[in-house]
């Protein structure tokens, strides 16, 4: 891959939630950014934008991360999910989903996005989390309205069902 | 908070690297994980002409251990390291300490040797590497070298790499026989950066105690084996020695008194896991 130019934009593609995408950016241009405005996918939110409160949280790769310590060129080639990628069909919530609605793990929903693809990550490695080991994994996550409480409820509520949900598969 | 303009070069060889970090010196910057340097760009800490990704070559994303060291090369990520399985058999003080490194959000991306390239002064890596007498081997186009950890950290944020090299792997001796290690970190928050960081490890002939997040960079002692007040008091003088400040976090004599508390139950454990 040649040198990309500071001035110039470039075209960068990228699976993001299944499907191929491509867009123009600088090299200097945040992978949050480059989601909201230059893929209009505004689900990840941006918040402090020096890696401390965990809103823009995404999968890359398989693995959470911020993207707002994420240039849009680091990510070229690489596999993206979102927030809108969660829900299996419109109009349906994924079970981690579902599982914050019923316990009210959120108020004003500007963590929520990126707890939701962090979570989602940890479960799927951990299927059996305890309370203690998923406060510590969410200590990567500011929420100013809920007190972590409930969050942590809706997360053990949606492993246990996660985990029935694959005894009967 | 947005970055100002740069390059961005995708080095597909290391040789490639090389010559960018030879041909611009100062003025470029070697991206790995991003998680210290994209904040620094983003808040403009960081102007940089050019950025040299080094995520994209195989040979920087090992692992290699023998029975005397680990060797851990520049795409590591601290993820990784942190799930290998013989890291707490290798190294136990890096077992201990990789979880307190940011969140696993962040240790998903950034890597060992990013960690060491930053050389926060409350960063647990660096502090980790100066206990155990750990070495930092750097490369340019013109040659390799190995630098000893108390040689290149230098002070805040700066380190004894020249402007045309890289860090292509950092090297920590593995578990000695004989030897215990215990690592104690106190932060507003898991995961922030530490406020005051110890690393101990206790031998046959007394113990090296490293403490981060006090001074410019880490700092490291070594001492007979003190017991009682004589520990007590070697305590204090290095508490007094760090030159401790003020700051929006903690006070100067409550970074002291953590360096008293945590230093001794760092000390402590480290002799029990002698045993």
């Amino acid at each position: 891959m040649p040198r990309m130019s500071a001035d110039a934009n470039h075209r960068i593609r990228f699976k993001l939630n299944g499907r191929m995408v491509e867009a123009d950016a600088e090299p200097r241009m945040l992978l949050t950014d480059f989601l909201r405005y230059n893929l209009a996918m505004t689900g990840t939110h941006v918040g402090c934008e020096h890696g401390v409160c965990g809103a823009c949280t995404i999968e890359i790769d398989g693995v959470p991360a911020r993207a707002c310590l994420t240039l849009a060129v680091q990510a070229d080639g690489a596999d993206i999910r979102t927030i809108e990628g969660l829900a299996p069909a419109p109009g349906r919530l994924s079970v981690l989903q579902e599982a914050f609605r019923r316990h009210h793990a959120l108020q004003c929903g500007f963590c929520t996005a990126g707890i939701l693809l962090s979570l989602e990550c940890y479960l799927r490695d951990n299927p059996s989390p305890d309370e203690a080991t998923l406060r510590d994994y969410l200590g990567g996550h500011l929420c100013r309205c809920t007190g972590y409480v409930t969050i942590i409820a809706a997360a053990l509520d949606a492993a246990e069902r996660l985990r029935d949900a694959n005894k009967d598969a | 908070m947005k970055p100002a303009r740069f390059d961005y070069l995708r080095a597909g060889t290391l040789a490639e690297a090389h010559a960018t970090l030879a041909a611009e010196g100062e003025d470029a910057r070697v991206l790995a994980g991003g998680q210290s340097l994209v904040p620094m760009l983003s808040m403009r800490m960081a102007r940089p002409k050019v950025l040299i990704d080094i995520m994209h070559l195989p040979q920087l994303a090992k692992i290699e251990s023998d029975v005397n060291t680990i060797h851990i090369g520049a795409g590591v990520r601290q993820a990784k390291l942190l799930a290998w399985p013989e890291i707490h058999e290798r190294q136990p003080l890096l077992a201990a300490a990789l979880p307190w490194v940011g969140h696993a959000q962040t240790r998903s991306r950034g890597t060992i040797c990013g960690s060491v390239a930053h050389a926060d002064p409350s960063a647990e890596i660096p502090l980790v590497l100066l206990a155990l007498k750990g070495a930092i081997h750097l490369s340019s186009r013109q040659k390799q070298r190995r630098v000893s950890a108390i040689d290149f950290f230098t002070g805040m944020m700066s380190t004894a790499r020249n402007d045309d090299e890289l860090i292509e792997a950092v090297e920590a001796p593995c578990r000695a026989p004989g030897h215990g290690y215990a690592f104690r970190e106190f932060g507003r928050r898991h995961g922030d950066f530490a406020i005051v960081a110890c690393a101990a490890v206790a031998h046959a002939d007394g113990v090296r105690l490293a403490i981060g997040g006090v001074a410019d960079c880490p700092a490291v002692r070594d001492y007979p084996d003190l017991t009682g007040t004589a520990l007590d008091d070697a305590l204090d003088e290095f508490a007094w020695e760090l030159d401790a400040r003020d700051d929006l976090h903690a006070t100067e004599s409550f970074r002291r008194n953590l360096v008293r508390q945590l230093g001794r139950a760092a000390i402590e454990e480290a002799r029990r896991c002698r045993a």
